[in-house]
């Protein structure tokens, strides 16, 4: 007997997550509402079953999230019967940080990277999964399943653990933690297949839909509300498009597409000639971004 | 290849979610390979990785258009794509033109899915290098073709084998640079091959490649002709990798106890051998508690049998003690328990491992705390030499003695990974300071499953390696009973049984001590000492008692309160005037001038043993003689065997 590619994953993802639960004090599970969050979530009421997932959920949310993925968010934790945690950086909800006003980088590190670290410390969390996968980035293709970051919540990308079999070792002094990636060994194809096999709910902004957006910068940029300010001669226009990758809305592209149920989004990815994060504007700031967002201690 | 996929055209609205199309399903029944590519940088490494993915056409464009770039930023190519920079993703990396850690790619082609593990060449990076191939099934070994099986060949191959890589693929790369010369190459493959021996390596393939031209990587080369076999990438579709761990005895370490409610008792874990079915008798380890399985739960509805790498909830049938780190094992095959195993080791910090120093050792799900009790040597990694050493060093590789606070259920790495790797964690910093693999057990006795009844006679004896009984020694005053249980104390001692001897002066000194000569005393007297002797026996001692005990019944009475054959009578048969003339504590002396009175043999009754097992004719036969006389019998009767 031997298992699939994505029965292995699965297995594996949760075994990943049995074990953090067996050796962390108190793990939580960093909820994005995106199509990898979701799959993490469906895994996790899998891994624990018929108990339900022994830890609770946290979103950080910046403010700029698509409302539909706010909407989601509430129903699936009500539906499942979840203990959600939302976090927002009130500090930064003061001085009105915001993608528009202060740019993708400022926002981005106040009300995501700092906003983060607040709520891991308030609640002291020494294990956080995420969603991250191998595939999305370069500096993420190498970094570890249970991955160590110290009492800054900074990642030395040049002094990992080693990381041998499915042995992993979770083990942190006091205001250390682990981030735990129950996902890396898994592709954006591996998790819209599961999507569609699991029949797992998603946010309904990855099928295509008359929306109404702009174009920014080569983006498709839809308007989610009036915060967005229109430039000089822009007008949004109604347009069929969907999302790959979803995060604050205007900094998310969104792509012309007619895929408009899974296996059009399936057969969109097979002949796919870019990568998902290329719809992600925080990624192109600079070179090696990534890398040092993580070490900074962005997910 | 994603591209060459037969693709129907999609039309609006005619495919319903509920029927796949065969590509779609192909995809979701793909089963994966995970392979490492190792070799140093000068080898083309990255180079082949990247020439993998763009010939099988799975760039992206904007990763293509990234790489263009950075090519001709960092680039090594002059100003041409620079493969390697599409692997070596820390910034650090790109800039010293280096790979630090390992880094994983997918690719998928019709036929199957890969992970590609690309991991560092350079010694100082070992430990990441032997992250990597923990997780693979598979490495791809690059050997330049000019250089040919350099000391980094041999010191990756020996890491991959020892971490669990069991197929070898000798990939000699720039071929284009000698010529095509397929002497160049069967020469470096009769090389490795050689060397390779020392590792039992499961299979070894080697393809000649040139990873910058294209030549055998995804098609088989023109340039080549003389070399009759696949593509490395066809080799890579078609090869076989079980595990052969699969087919062995159930293994289920247990991870996490389920508890929704006081109803539900689950344990969950993920398979690591065998397979199971409810209704199967599983043993606990190391408790050895055995129950059925009652179930195999999973969030899809239960399961009818569960297999290598599934990941389940088992519920039993009995409510048994099991915990986090107990493996559930196969009841007519269990795995060994030990507390004391050899290993290979590799040190993965700084600080260097020294013996005696305590670290936390996790196996599967168990941590218990480990010492190195020895470093029998250490291994050149380069070389495969054996040195003596004190300690070993970061990327130290040795055999060592492991002394466990506890035991443990493992298998040795080569018949089950998950129960044969380890890694050890320092317990200050808990960072991963070392990994290992088990050889074997110290124990002798590592195959006895611990049953978890209350402790008795025969739990006590067990570890003894003995079967407990009473010697007693009966005999007139002076006959030669203590000289004889002294001669057998010291000859069981020297064969590491565990005895005590009682002699009837000393006992007269604490535990009779209130006891006089009467007959009424004599008896009292037998009667404590029989007692004591019972404890000792029940104890697991072979006890030796040297004691007059003039009276048949007496001796009878002890008899009675041991299990039979536990009392070995030994009659020490000297006639009174032998006995009177040795004399050799003056008593007999003492009692014909009627200084003590009831002295047996002169004015008390000695009532010789009727059937005793043994008779020990001291005029006939030395004390030594009669020794082993003693000790013939008590091998015959099994006292001294192993269990």
């Amino acid at each position: 007997m031997q298992l699939t590619h994505l029965q292995r994953l699965e297995a594996e993802s949760i075994h990943v997550m049995r074990e953090v639960m067996a050796e962390a004090e108190r793990p939580v599970m960093l909820y994005s509402i995106g199509k990898d969050s979701s799959v993490m979530l469906h895994l996790a009421l899998k891994a624990f079953h018929p108990s339900p997932p022994p830890f609770p959920l946290l979103h950080v949310d910046t403010g700029w999230k698509f409302r539909e993925m706010i909407a989601f968010r509430d129903r699936r934790a009500k539906a499942l019967g979840l203990n959600l945690i939302v976090h927002q950086n009130s500090e930064g909800l003061a001085k009105g940080i915001g993608p528009i006003s202060h740019g993708s980088e400022v926002h981005t590190d106040v009300m995501k990277t700092q906003a983060l670290k607040q709520a891991l410390d308030a609640h002291r969390f020494d294990a956080a999964f995420g969603g991250a996968r191998r595939d999305e980035e370069k500096s993420r293709a190498k970094e570890r399943v249970f991955s160590f970051r110290n009492e800054h919540h900074r990642w030395d990308p040049k002094n990992q653990r080693p990381e041998m079999w499915r042995l992993y070792n979770g083990r942190v002094r006091p205001g250390e933690s682990i981030r735990v990636f129950p996902l890396s060994n898994w592709t954006e194809l591996d998790i819209w297949l599961y999507i569609r096999k699991e029949s797992i709910p998603i946010v309904p902004l990855y099928f295509a839909a008359m929306r109404p957006v702009v174009e920014r910068e080569g983006q498709l940029i839809m308007v989610d509300d009036d915060r967005l300010p229109l430039r000089p001669g822009e007008a949004p226009r109604q347009r069929r498009v969907r999302f790959r990758t979803l995060g604050c809305y205007p900094l998310t592209g969104a792509i012309e597409s007619d895929a408009k149920d899974l296996d059009g989004i399936i057969r969109e990815m097979l002949l796919a000639r870019t990568s998902e994060r290329e719809g992600r504007l925080i990624d192109h700031d600079a070179t090696a971004s990534m890398e040092k967002k993580k070490q900074e201690g962005y997910f | 290849m994603r591209e060459t996929a037969a693709m129907p055209v999609p039309q609006a609205g005619s495919a319903a979610p509920t029927e796949m199309a065969p590509h779609l399903r192909q995809q979701t029944t793909h089963t994966v390979l995970r392979f490492l590519t190792c070799g140093s940088v000068d080898d083309g490494k990255s180079t082949l990785i990247g020439r993998l993915l763009y010939d099988a056409k799975l760039l992206f464009e904007d990763q293509l258009a990234a790489l263009n770039a950075d090519s001709k930023i960092h680039g090594t190519q002059a100003g041409d794509i620079d493969f390697a920079l599409l692997v070596d993703g820390l910034a650090a990396e790109r800039e010293q033109g280096i790979t630090i850690d390992v880094a994983y790619r997918h690719f998928t082609t019709d036929r199957r899915k890969f992970m590609v593990a690309d991991a560092p060449g350079h010694e100082q990076y070992t430990r990441n290098m032997a992250t990597g191939a923990s997780n693979c099934e598979l490495a791809v070994i690059l050997v330049d073709a000019r250089k040919g099986v350099l000391t980094q060949t041999k010191r990756h191959s020996y890491i991959a084998s020892l971490f669990g890589i069991r197929h070898f693929v000798l990939a000699v790369n720039k071929m284009d640079l000698v010529e095509y010369r397929q002497a160049v190459f069967t020469e470096i493959e009769a090389a490795y091959r050689s060397f390779a021996k020392q590792l039992g390596v499961l299979s070894i393939t080697a393809l000649p490649i040139s990873a910058l031209k294209g030549d055998n990587v995804t098609q088989v080369s023109a340039a080549m002709p003389w070399h009759q076999g696949p593509s490395l990438l066809r080799h890579l579709e078609e090869v076989e990798v079980r595990e052969a761990a699969d087919d062995g005895p159930f293994r289920l370490p247990v991870q996490w106890v389920n508890r929704p409610n006081p109803d539900f008792r689950g344990f969950s874990g993920t398979v690591a051998s065998g397979t199971v079915r409810p209704g199967e008798e599983v043993v606990a380890l190391p408790s050895g508690r055995t129950s059925q399985v009652r179930r195999i739960h999973t969030f899809d509805g239960d399961l009818p049998t569960a297999g290598p790498g599934q990941a389940v909830t088992l519920t039993l049938a009995d409510e048994i003690d099991v915990s986090r780190g107990d493996v559930l094992c196969a009841s007519t095959q269990p795995s060994p328990t030990s507390d004391q195993l050899e290993a290979h080791l590799l040190w993965m910090i700084d600080d260097d491992l020294i013996p005696g120093r305590q670290y936390r050792l996790k196996c599967a799900t168990r941590t218990v705390n480990c010492v190195v009790t020895e470093l029998k040597y250490a291994v050149n990694i380069n070389t495969l030499e054996h040195r003596a050493a004190k300690k070993l060093e970061l990327n130290g590789v040795g055999v060592a003695n492991l002394a466990l606070s506890e035991r443990i259920a493992f298998e040795p790495f080569a018949q089950n990974p998950t129960l044969g790797g380890f890694i050890l964690i320092d317990r200050r910093s808990n960072a991963t300071a070392g990994v290992g693999v088990f050889d074997f057990s110290l124990h002798r006795a590592d195959n006895l499953v611990w049953q978890t009844l209350t402790v008795d006679k025969d739990h006590r004896a067990a570890i003894k390696h003995q079967r407990p009984c009473v010697v007693w020694l009966t005999g007139l005053p002076g006959s030669g009973k203590s000289t004889i249980a002294n001669l057998l104390e010291s000859r069981l001692h020297n064969l590491h049984r565990h005895t005590y001897t009682l002699d009837g002066d000393n006992v007269r000194h604490g535990l009779t001590k209130d006891l006089g000569f009467t007959e009424t005393d004599r008896v009292e007297n037998v009667r404590r000492i029989g007692e004591t002797a019972k404890l000792m026996v029940d104890a697991g001692l072979i006890v030796i008692v040297a004691f007059i005990s003039p009276y048949r019944s007496d001796r009878r009475m002890v008899r009675r309160l041991l299990d039979e054959g536990e009392f070995i009578e030994a009659f020490v048969d000297t006639p009174l005037a032998v006995c009177e003339d040795r004399d050799p504590k003056g008593l007999y002396k003492k009692a014909r001038a009627g200084e003590v009175p009831n002295f047996t043999g002169i004015d008390a009754e000695y009532q010789p043993p009727e059937q005793p097992e043994l008779t020990l004719d001291t005029v006939a036969m030395s004390a030594e003689q009669c020794t082993q006389k003693v000790l013939e019998h008590l091998q015959a009767a099994g006292v001294l065997a192993l269990t």
